[in-house]
């Protein structure tokens, strides 16, 4: 079953980040995948986050699908006009690749290219829209395609940004333009999440609440100092700072955190920040591990 | 106003190097308010040069009310043609416009030219416009996410705001907060839930060098000859 069939049918989903190497060797990538075969719905492929350049999410999102694993393609609108935007959008399609999550994309100044020029022809809202479009048959400039993708999209939100009033205007033009559910920056606090569901569930769109596992406490704190809109509370940094078994603390932590979002979502997003290993423990203990069917 | 910045000297020593008879020349507009490129930068640029240059060169200051009309650098034509090359202390504008009045001598961009912005606080300049050719600042509060916005968005901020500030530049506020809280100082929010479409970059550079012409200004110019 399909990432939108099992939305459709009500399922709480499970989607697991896979990250792209710096370099050919996709070894590393696909063995981790396959750890999760069976237990989560999709993989979802970043495009060189952080804007750090990698091997390409499309090339990742193939090699899965190859192999029978679902993959979500992450397009950002940092590195490709809207001429390569929509290019890749129906290359993604022509290799049978449905899922497509369509961010605005890091700065370039954030990355390992800081010198290099960024684009941002499009901005998320329009590259959904162009999407969309294709999906109806035509692209930006009005032409009729001959063949036509059929995307699942989505789009991300930060919960926990300050201010989150923009945010929440800009999630309703992306459910506008054409996303189908929501993918959210890492949530810590699950009171404050419920806030914001309050105001994003009359958008009708399923929302899957990203979970990083963490690692230690001065990942936490950097987090809090470097990351916009993740809050790592007190209580989680002490939990990690007092454990004697981080791994065993981290799964704790993202294994608490789950069964408190749960009733507010509709999927969860893991970011196992290389602790991949762990994530089969924290699905079993949660009750998710039997998710998606290979 | 174009807000420039005086290169290193050490830049404009290598640049100056070589010639005999060198002209700096400041412009009384945008680089004189903005403190890179007046009177007095041009006196102080002029000595320090002396100082790293040396009795190989010899140096003539002058100042014009502003490098990017030919009516005024026509006033410096003779202090020109006296100069193996001239040190502009103004924008780009200004360097081209000299070396278009005065084809044959040499002009050397003595600043850096910034961005078009205005001065916040003393000492403190922002930029405000990217002359993308196609205004939209009825739409976003008077605030402008093309030039404000790292990313140049038009719908919204993106994940990267933090206390209402800017990822890559915290000393920037994020333009799409500015917009939101100035929106809604004016209870008018409702302007930010209309997509804007995608832009015709046609209008700006990506459209290749721009270029305005007034056939009503022409026609005037074409009767009087």
């Amino acid at each position: 079953m399909t990432l939108r069939a099992a939305l459709a049918q009500g399922q709480f989903v499970v989607t697991a980040e896979a990250s792209p190497p710096k370099g050919t060797n996709v070894a590393g990538a696909i063995a981790e995948a396959e750890h999760l075969r069976g237990r989560v719905q999709a993989f979802n492929v970043t495009d060189q986050q952080s804007s750090v350049m990698r091997l390409g999410s499309l090339a990742l999102c193939y090699l899965l699908k190859e192999r029978g694993l679902e993959p979500i393609f992450q397009v950002t609108c940092r590195d490709r006009n809207r001429i390569a935007l929509q290019s890749d959008l129906l290359s993604a399609a022509a290799l049978g690749i449905e899922n497509v999550l369509c961010l605005t994309g890091d700065h370039v100044k954030l990355g390992d290219h800081p010198q290099a020029k960024p684009v941002f022809d499009l901005d998320s809202v329009s590259l959904l829209r162009a999407a969309a479009g294709l999906v109806a048959g035509q692209d930006m400039a009005g032409k009729k395609l001959d063949g036509t993708p059929d995307f699942f999209l989505g789009a991300v939100v930060s919960p926990g940004a300050d201010p989150v009033e923009p945010q929440l205007l800009k999630m309703e033009k992306k459910a506008q333009a054409g996303a189908e559910f929501f993918q959210t920056q890492a949530i810590f606090d699950p009171d404050a999440f419920a806030r914001f569901m309050e105001a994003a569930r009359p958008m009708g769109k399923p929302v899957f609440a990203g979970i990083i596992m963490l690692k230690s406490a001065g990942m936490a704190r950097f987090m809090n100092r470097n990351v916009p809109g993740v809050h790592v509370p007190d209580r989680l940094i002490e939990v990690m700072e007092t454990a004697k078994d981080r791994q065993e603390a981290s799964v704790g932590v993202a294994v608490e955190l789950i069964r408190q979002l749960r009733p507010l979502c509709q999927g969860i997003h893991l970011m196992a920040m290389g602790w991949d290993h762990l994530l089969p423990r924290v699905l079993e203990a949660t009750g998710l591990a039997a998710q998606g069917v290979v | 106003m174009i807000v420039a910045q005086q290169k290193p000297l050490e830049d404009i020593r290598q640049m100056a190097r070589g010639f005999r008879r060198l002209l700096v020349l400041g412009c009384g507009t945008c680089t004189t308010i903005c403190f890179a490129g007046g009177e007095k930068e041009v006196g102080l640029l002029a000595t320090s040069l002396r100082s790293v240059l040396g009795q190989e060169i010899e140096i003539e200051e002058a100042v014009v009310q502003r490098q990017c009309e030919w009516e005024f650098l026509d006033q410096v034509g003779e202090a020109v043609g006296r100069a193996e090359a001239v040190l502009s202390l103004g924008c780009g504008v200004g360097v081209q416009g000299i070396g278009e009045r005065y084809p044959g001598v040499v002009v050397l961009p003595g600043l850096n030219t910034a961005f078009m912005g205005l001065t916040e606080a003393p000492g403190i300049w922002g930029e405000r416009c990217m002359a993308c050719g196609d205004c939209l600042l009825h739409r976003t509060g008077g605030i402008c996410p093309v030039a404000r916005c790292a990313k140049s968005l038009l719908n919204g901020p993106c994940g990267g705001v933090q206390d209402g500030h800017c990822e890559i530049s915290p000393e920037n506020p994020c333009a799409w907060v500015l917009i939101y809280d100035r929106l809604m100082q004016q209870g008018r929010l409702e302007q930010l839930e209309e997509i804007i479409p995608v832009r015709d970059w046609k209008a700006s550079h990506s459209g290749g060098p721009r270029r305005i012409v007034r056939p009503d200004l022409r026609e005037m110019v074409e009767e009087e000859v």
